[in-house]
């Protein structure tokens, strides 16, 4: 396993114009898309080895999980001052090119310069100065690539935004805040119990989570700063599938207390839950739409699970999926009008899709057979979610059509339960 | 009808011999049985089944007494389902009829089912369909003579599965529902 790693690794170096493997990112890419992506140069930025980051290879690195880049020739020392050569950047088949510096300042900070050129117009068109503290770093690389993606694309990019996930190693658990490339993260729990359904708070500050830590499934809500944890339902048999409104005020959860697993909603602050279904059948895995007038969730009301539609008040319910016999976990992009999910096929074959609710067929963006648990990136243009390989659990982000996949690195551990974290970091 | 075997072990065989000359009429008089040591106040200590070992003619029905973990000590815990199934399946009544029995006639004890499903599938779907495997035995516990205050049935979904492996082996094996003593 790890020699096939260090290969891809060589190969990815060699083709990309990387560095040593600082980033190992394996990327699958569907033959023809590159004519779409925009090519851009991002050399190594002056003196960035001597920081502790490779500031450039992590901006390079973002700019391509994206989707909407790719990596050109990148050799040559250049810095923020340099003029650059743009006949020779545009026979490098660069549209764009940025070059800084990294500067240790007296006080332990580093200064971080850098320019965005257009290469074809021959333009500076960006520039920035950042002073950050050793800790900031990476940080500082994924502003930059967020700077860089929505001046060239006009879109925001994902990149200062954080992830949450769940490792397995040797029996023990720990959920994960990391940076979205899934590196520079620090552990918020640990537990030799599972720990599952990580959900954002839409202000980033709390996650909620299942944690099996009393012997039964509760739902937890944690301060992400401080560490401050609660549980905020643990009702007879299992309390799980947190979903926050978009407004921050309300979840709603998976509640067996009644006999059989039904929708709750609840006050994020705790209290009486109020039951929102009333089905003899399992009802869960709610998911607010972004304007907080609906939950789509899975339901086998109707003999196997699929996703339906209701009032978030509760109500009447519209079934939403009707392709094949399992379709579950469901994820609603940002704008409201895509729905992503896992659907079984031939009998046990789980795969993420995606399906316009205007009106439309499912796609499979995906060709493995063990996903799980999408969710979108807030500038809905990415999804992450958990797949298996050779025997391993990993995570991999997708643009939605599923042309430009990637997956984020492992150290090892399985890796799964992934929830993409909003714009405010 | 419950019959318990009560003696004191004075000396022990010595004892033994003279309960066996009294005519002790078995059927009405309870009786506990006890290891050698001196009977407490009142019987709260785990009470093992003793054979009828060296009372002579007079026939001693060696009876388990339902109270402590020992009584259903011997008793299968685990309970198998088909895939996607949370059907109770004829084969596992038996079990299911022998733990009921021990709820119902000891108020005190109490019991988790915990519901699991194999690895197939979302995480959150399979515990709420654990949760139904929990449930229904419950729900027969129940039926058969346990009170509900003496049950709780919660899931672990596929979080704990018992055998690994990605084939049928392994899958029926963690598709079950557990019962455990609290």
């Amino acid at each position: 396993m790890r020699i096939q790693r260090r290969r891809i690794s060589a190969a990815l170096a060699a083709g990309l114009g990387f560095g040593p493997a600082a980033f190992a990112q394996f990327r699958v890419e569907i033959a023809g898309v590159g004519a779409t992506q925009l090519p851009v140069a991002i050399t190594r930025f002056r003196d960035e080895d001597a920081s502790g980051q490779a500031i450039s290879a992590i901006v390079r690195a973002d700019l391509e999980r994206s989707g909407q880049f790719r990596s050109v020739d990148s050799s040559g020392t250049l810095d923020e001052r340099s003029a650059p050569e743009f006949p020779s950047w545009r026979g490098r088949g660069a549209d764009a090119l940025a070059a800084g510096s990294v500067t240790r300042l007296p006080d332990g900070r580093f200064d971080i310069r850098y320019k965005l050129w257009d290469v074809v117009k021959g333009e500076e068109v960006l520039g920035q100065a950042l002073a950050v503290s050793a800790a900031d770093l990476r940080l500082a690389a994924h502003r930059i690539a967020d700077a860089i993606h929505e001046k060239l694309t006009g879109e925001r990019g994902v990149n200062a935004t954080r992830l949450a996930y769940v490792t397995r190693t040797a029996g023990r658990y720990a959920l994960h805040i990391t940076d979205a490339d899934g590196e520079g993260g620090q552990v918020a729990l640990t537990s030799p119990h599972s720990i599952i359904s990580p959900a954002w708070s839409p202000d980033g500050r709390r996650l909620a989570y299942v944690s099996f830590e009393n012997g039964k499934a509760v739902v937890m809500v944690q301060d992400v700063a401080s560490g401050q944890r609660r549980s905020l339902a643990n009702y007879r048999g299992s309390n799980s599938a947190p979903a926050w409104s978009p407004d921050g005020k309300r979840l709603a959860v998976t509640l067996s207390r009644d006999g059989i697993s039904q929708l709750y909603m609840i006050d994020a602050e705790g209290g009486e839950p109020r039951r929102l279904t009333n089905t003899s059948a399992i009802d869960t895995e709610a998911v607010f739409a972004p304007d907080g007038q609906s939950l789509y969730f899975v339901s086998d009301r109707g003999g196997s699970p699929q996703i339906y539609r209701m009032p978030a008040a509760g109500g009447n319910a519209d079934r939403v999926t009707f392709n094949g016999s399992y379709n579950i976990s469901p994820a609603i992009s940002p704008d409201g009008r895509t729905l992503a999910y896992v659907a079984r096929s031939n009998g046990s074959q789980f795969r993420v899709m995606t399906l316009d609710l205007g009106g439309g067929t499912p796609s499979a963006v995906t060709d493995t057979s063990d996903d799980e648990s999408p969710s979108f990136a807030p500038n809905g243009r990415l999804l992450i979610y958990a797949t298996r390989a050779q025997g391993r659990d990993l995570l991999m982000t997708t643009t939605l059509d599923g042309k430009i996949r990637t997956r984020l690195l492992s150290t090892g551990a399985d890796v799964r339960e992934p929830a993409w974290g909003p714009f405010n970091r | 009808m419950k019959q318990v075997l009560r003696y004191t072990v004075l000396g022990g065989v010595v004892a033994l011999l003279a309960a066996c000359g009294s005519n002790v009429k078995l059927d009405d008089t309870p009786v506990e049985s006890r290891t050698g040591s001196p009977p407490p106040a009142d019987s709260t200590g785990p009470r093992t089944a003793q054979q009828g070992s060296g009372v002579g003619s007079q026939k001693v029905e060696p009876v388990a007494i339902g109270g402590g973990s020992t009584a259903s000590a011997n008793l299968g815990r685990v309970v198998y389902f088909d895939y996607d199934s949370f059907v109770v399946k004829e084969d596992f009544r038996p079990l299911i009829e022998s733990h009921a029995k021990v709820l119902a006639t000891n108020k005190g004890k109490r019991m988790v089912v915990e519901g699991h499903t194999d690895e197939r599938g979302g995480r959150e779907y399979n515990l709420a369909l654990g949760q139904k495997r929990a449930e229904a035995v419950a729900k027969s516990l129940a039926l058969l003579g346990a009170s509900d205050a003496q049950l709780e049935a919660v899931s672990f979904g596929k979080e704990r599965p018992a055998a690994t492996g990605s084939d049928e082996g392994a899958w029926a094996k963690n598709r079950r529902a557990e019962l455990k003593d609290r």
